[in-house]
């Protein structure tokens, strides 16, 4: 596999729409077909470009859910109310509709299995997706890395992925902590309210395991979470962060 | 619309205008003098132009404007050293 091919340039394609998942109420999750794609890393993701019948363009950036392991590339986006493409994408599309975008692109936000140290993988709501390429690309490389999965989401039901969330979590290696914001299940054994600086001191590394640590998620919740792991000793040059919009996705 | 992002967030637009993945690519506020990878940047989505800021004196060290597939990137205060 061409895990590093890079294009010298980067044009706008036309992929196949192959199948749709429906993952939470709000997010959907679109598989594609691309012709000529050139491989990516996990952590990197594709412009989308929706052209209006008046010529109107909107673009939006969503991160690459699947593995370079994975048969197709597969998005998932979250439905942001008073989004421009989002809900195009989420509820209009269907299998067999052609969509225009550009990718892979993202050299920062990446990982691959040859990289060092435990990993440490911290998300807030639709932030969960490029963390999820990580962890199928782990899971299929298996190398000698710890990891550990710090999600944050309102409710169980807005976990992405969850079921799958779970079934890494079986795995001796990796450990899955949720913290559920807003509404928990009876019994909830997980942690209550957000990711804060107590919360990270338990359930993160600490600084002297070098976690490696990658934080994904709307702007607020990089800003505090990164800025309470810099408060527990974590090492600025040790984070990695990615910010989407105001509300996820 | 306005809102903050990072650099991860014009990563496509660069490669365009570049010809190669720049979020990785360390750059220094000429203001300031802080050193940062562009993907630390911050980024003010702002259609037709997004204004980068450093992310430490938030002065203004990049501008950029889209018209249809082209993309024109200005730099009013960032050194690439890469």
């Amino acid at each position: 596999m061409a895990r590093a091919a890079l294009p010298g340039r980067l044009s706008w394609q036309i992929g196949r729409v192959v199948d749709t998942i429906q993952e939470t109420r709000r997010a959907k999750s679109l598989v594609l077909d691309l012709p000529n794609w050139p491989g990516h890393r996990a952590g990197q993701h594709i412009d989308i470009r929706l052209t209006a019948d008046d010529g109107y363009q909107a673009q939006r950036g969503y991160s690459i859910a699947s593995a370079p392991e994975d048969d197709g590339v597969m998005l998932t986006v979250d439905r942001l109310e008073d989004g421009e493409v989002s809900p195009y994408l989420t509820d209009v599309v269907e299998p067999g509709d052609e969509i225009e975008l550009r990718g892979p692109i993202g050299g920062y936000f990446v990982w691959d299995p040859s990289l060092s140290g435990p990993l440490l993988l911290i998300s807030g709501g639709s932030g969960i997706v490029p963390l999820r390429a990580m962890l199928r690309d782990w899971a299929a490389a298996r190398p000698q890395v710890k990891v550990r999965l710090l999600h944050s989401a309102r409710s169980l039901d807005d976990v992405i992925f969850r079921d799958e969330i779970m079934r890494f979590a079986a795995f001796d290696e990796v450990d899955v902590r949720i913290a559920l914001t807003r509404a928990w299940p009876e019994g909830w054994r997980g942690h209550r309210g957000r990711i804060d600086r107590d919360f990270l001191e338990r359930a993160a590394w600490p600084p002297q395991d070098a976690p490696r640590i990658y934080v994904c998620g709307p702007t607020g919740f990089v800003e505090a979470a990164a800025a309470a792991l810099v408060e527990t000793g974590q090492r600025p040059d040790t984070i990695k962060t990615e910010r989407f919009g105001p509300t996820g996705g | 619309m306005t809102y903050l992002l990072d650099g991860n967030a014009i990563a496509g637009e660069l490669f365009a205008a570049f010809g190669r993945e720049m979020t990785d690519v360390v750059g220094k506020c000429r203001n300031c003098g802080t050193v940062s990878v562009v993907a630390e940047l911050c980024v003010y989505l702002r259609a037709p132009g997004t204004v980068v800021r450093c992310p430490s004196c938030h002065a203004v060290v990049m501008v950029l404007v889209t018209i249809g597939d082209e993309c024109n990137v200005h730099l009013p205060a960032l050194e690439f050293e890469q």
